[in-house]
């Protein structure tokens, strides 16, 4: 045994005892040595606690959060009670392909694909919804053919209990339509088809899942909007974003009036490749992707459109052309739009002025590469703006601008206060509120848990996506989710989120930034007449 | 029972306090991992380089897996950091205190050219800060740190007075 002193030898028994006496009562006394120094470990750690909490509960308690319900579960009813419901797809490109599998219905290849990725197992755990894909109708051989593959194939959520119907192809939507074995229709062409093809589902009586944008003019918005509004069926835009767990919390948040008055909403899009902007004919060797005359229908995917001679980039790359569709405030804005309008209901903007240029992509394309929409709304005391850049990837989120404190909202919610806040000023000089990081932060999967006050490093993982939370529970499929509303509205009665009256607004928005873009000047909605002036 | 090599009071004190030091680091750390129910190990695992990135991603892969490891890791950091601080089984918990952190610096060592998302204390180049706990730990173990200012003096001290 180590010792800390050299001990003297003694001579007498009696000093023998004593000294032995001595010794174990300083190896007790030794042996204990740890003991107070974990008591003090202890009261440090309870102290540490209570500080926490303290300036936790200080900050929810200043924001009002103390009885806030966190919706973190759907209350509505699951997707596979009531009746069967058969569907067709019209339009089985590369979304049409996506919708099918957040239905439940996948092809083969993908299967494989799912299964070295490893993501077949969550797939298959995926709510059964009681839907039977039975029609598809493409105007290209190769797709129309990947439809009924994925109709018929058996692996699929609900396993042995899923129902089973022939497929069919249709060579028009019309002929869909007219079959009366066709309850319900999901329009997933590329943008000119959409507002007709909504229009005669729905006086054929189909409910309708439509994919954004809805219209490409005023006649054809306003033709789809008197259709719904007059017809008996279920519509819903094709929009997921609103489904996110945190923006059913955002809503939550922006009912207590955190941020303050909120006058400046900014979002943005930022991408740098070629097929984000949407240069999607060639393979990745670089040879044009399959299709010829022969196998697409040319004429009937031009629709009611200028004819062109048959053309391969036209036809997977048809986003580049306003024959087609609204670039990419039809593509990407009507989902920022969406998003600010579910949050704040904003509504129609009063002005709107846009401006941008081809910078980069300088190929045989009407889309601007670069572009910036503003749109006012002076009764609401607020602008909301669009930035777009296809040459550059810096990511620079949605963010929401108050007088008290910004809300960035993107998978993740997170909320700073303003220095200069009026409503926080006393908690921030009391150091309560740090204004150089988020005081409220909301992970997705967290449970709703509200992360007041956190390290910054904390929410370094977060930004990036390294929580934890993320893996906790299973990845849901938002579109999945979009779709099951749909479904549950079809079925028990309801509204929809992304209704016809969220959809006009929308499509007013977006018609009047695309107006304002080719013909160089602010445009006005004028709500007397309902029309873009 | 008196060893070859004797240290002097200070350099026994000087150990002691390293013990203790270590105890109480390696203790927080577990304690507070048990107090945030939101921990795992994930967000430090995804970001593992080197060697044991082929390990990491399979643990981050499988939920069951993951779960596990974040068990043993929090409350392998509770047991090691209070058995250091009680100095009770203390050489063992030394020597699974330097695994544990050679773990950790083996998954995210500052070596030139590894790029980390998390930022790191202070300017690293090899040799961090974790590297030097874990040699530190080793250096209590090799060195018997436990057998003075612990339980298992107390122990020992019986033993050798039975004899």
């Amino acid at each position: 045994m180590v010792s800390s002193k050299d001990k003297n030898p003694s001579t007498a028994k009696g000093t023998e005892q004593a000294d032995s006496k001595i010794q174990s009562r300083r190896t007790v006394l030794k042996a204990l040595a740890g003991v107070p120094v974990l008591g003090l470990f202890g009261w440090e750690v309870v102290k540490s606690i209570t500080y926490k909490n303290t300036k936790k509960n200080r900050v929810i308690k200043e924001l009002g959060l103390e009885n806030l319900q966190m919706p973190v579960v759907l209350d509505v009813p699951a997707g596979n009670t009531g009746d069967l419901l058969r569907l067709g797809i019209i339009g089985f490109g590369n979304r049409g392909n996506q919708l099918a599998k957040s239905l439940g219905f996948t092809n083969p290849t993908d299967i494989k694909e799912m299964e070295t990725n490893k993501t077949l197992a969550d797939w298959l755990e995926q709510e059964y919804l009681n839907v039977a894909l039975v029609g598809i109708c493409d105007v290209f051989d190769l797709h129309a053919e990947r439809g009924l593959a994925t109709a018929q194939n058996d692996i699929r959520p609900g396993g042995d209990k899923a129902v089973k119907l022939p497929v069919k192809r249709y060579r028009t939507y019309h002929d869909m339509l007219a079959d009366k074995d066709i309850d319900a229709v999901i329009i997933a062409t590329p943008d000119h088809h959409h507002a007709q093809i909504t229009v005669d589902a729905v006086k054929a009586g189909k409910h309708v899942y439509c994919e954004k944008s809805i219209a490409l003019s005023e006649d054809e918005l306003n033709a789809v909007y008197d259709t719904v509004k007059n017809g008996n069926v279920v519509f819903q835009l094709g929009h997921q974003i609103p489904q996110n767990v945190i923006f059913r919390q955002a809503r939550e948040i922006m009912q207590k009036d955190i941020l303050g008055k909120i006058t400046l909403i900014e979002t943005t899009t930022n991408r740098n490749t070629a097929d984000g902007a949407w240069i999607r004919h060639l393979d990745s060797n670089g040879n044009p992707k399959p299709g010829d005359e022969k196998s697409i229908d040319w004429l009937q995917w031009l629709g009611s459109r200028p004819y062109v001679p048959f053309s391969i980039e036209r036809f997977y790359s048809w986003t580049k052309w306003f024959d087609y569709d609204l670039g990419m405030i039809g593509q990407l804005f009507t989902h920022e739009f969406d998003a600010v309008n579910q949050l704040l209901r904003i509504g129609i903007p009063k002005y709107a002025v846009s401006s941008g240029g081809i910078y980069y992509w300088k190929d045989d394309r009407d889309m601007p590469d670069v572009l910036h929409c503003a749109f006012e709304y002076p009764d609401r005391e607020l602008t909301l703006t669009y930035s777009a850049n296809l040459a550059c990837s810096k990511d620079r989120g949605r963010v929401f601008m108050g007088h008290d404190a910004t809300m960035e909202l993107g998978a993740s919610l997170s909320i700073t206060a303003d220095y200069d806040s009026t409503r926080y000023k006393k908690n921030i000089e009391a150091g309560f509120i740090d204004t150089s990081v988020p005081m409220l932060a909301i992970q997705p999967g967290s449970g709703g848990k509200v992360d007041a006050v956190t390290s910054a490093t904390e929410k370094y993982y977060a930004a990036r996506g390294l929580t934890t939370t993320n893996i906790n529970g299973r990845e849901v499929d938002v579109t999945h989710l979009h779709l099951r509303e749909w479904i549950n509205c079809i079925r028990n009665g309801g509204t929809p989120s992304a209704n016809i009256e969220r959809t006009f607004e929308e499509g007013v928005a977006c018609l009047m930034a695309h107006k304002s873009y080719l013909e160089h000047r602010r445009v006005e909605w004028d709500p007397v007449n309902r029309k873009i002036v | 029972m008196k060893d070859k090599n004797s240290y002097s009071s200070l350099q026994i004190t000087t150990l002691v306090i390293l013990r203790l030091l270590i105890g109480w680091h390696i203790l927080f750390e577990g304690i507070s991992k048990l107090l945030n129910p939101d921990w795992s190990s994930f967000g430090f695992l995804s970001e593992s380089k080197w060697v044991l990135s082929g390990f990491a991603n399979w643990v981050i892969s499988n939920q069951g897996i993951l779960n596990t490891v974040d068990f043993l890791n929090t409350w392998g950091l509770i047991v090691i950091g209070a058995a250091l601080m009680l100095g009770i089984f203390s050489r063992l918990a030394a020597i699974a205190g330097t695994i544990l952190l050679l773990l950790y610096f083996l998954n995210n060592p500052p070596l030139v050219g590894l790029e980390y998302a998390i930022p790191s204390e202070g300017s690293n180049l090899i040799v961090n800060k974790t590297l030097i706990e874990a040699i530190a730990l080793f250096l209590l173990a090799v060195f018997q740190a436990h057998r003075v200012f612990g339980l298992e003096a107390f122990f020992t001290n019986i033993k050798s007075t039975k004899k």
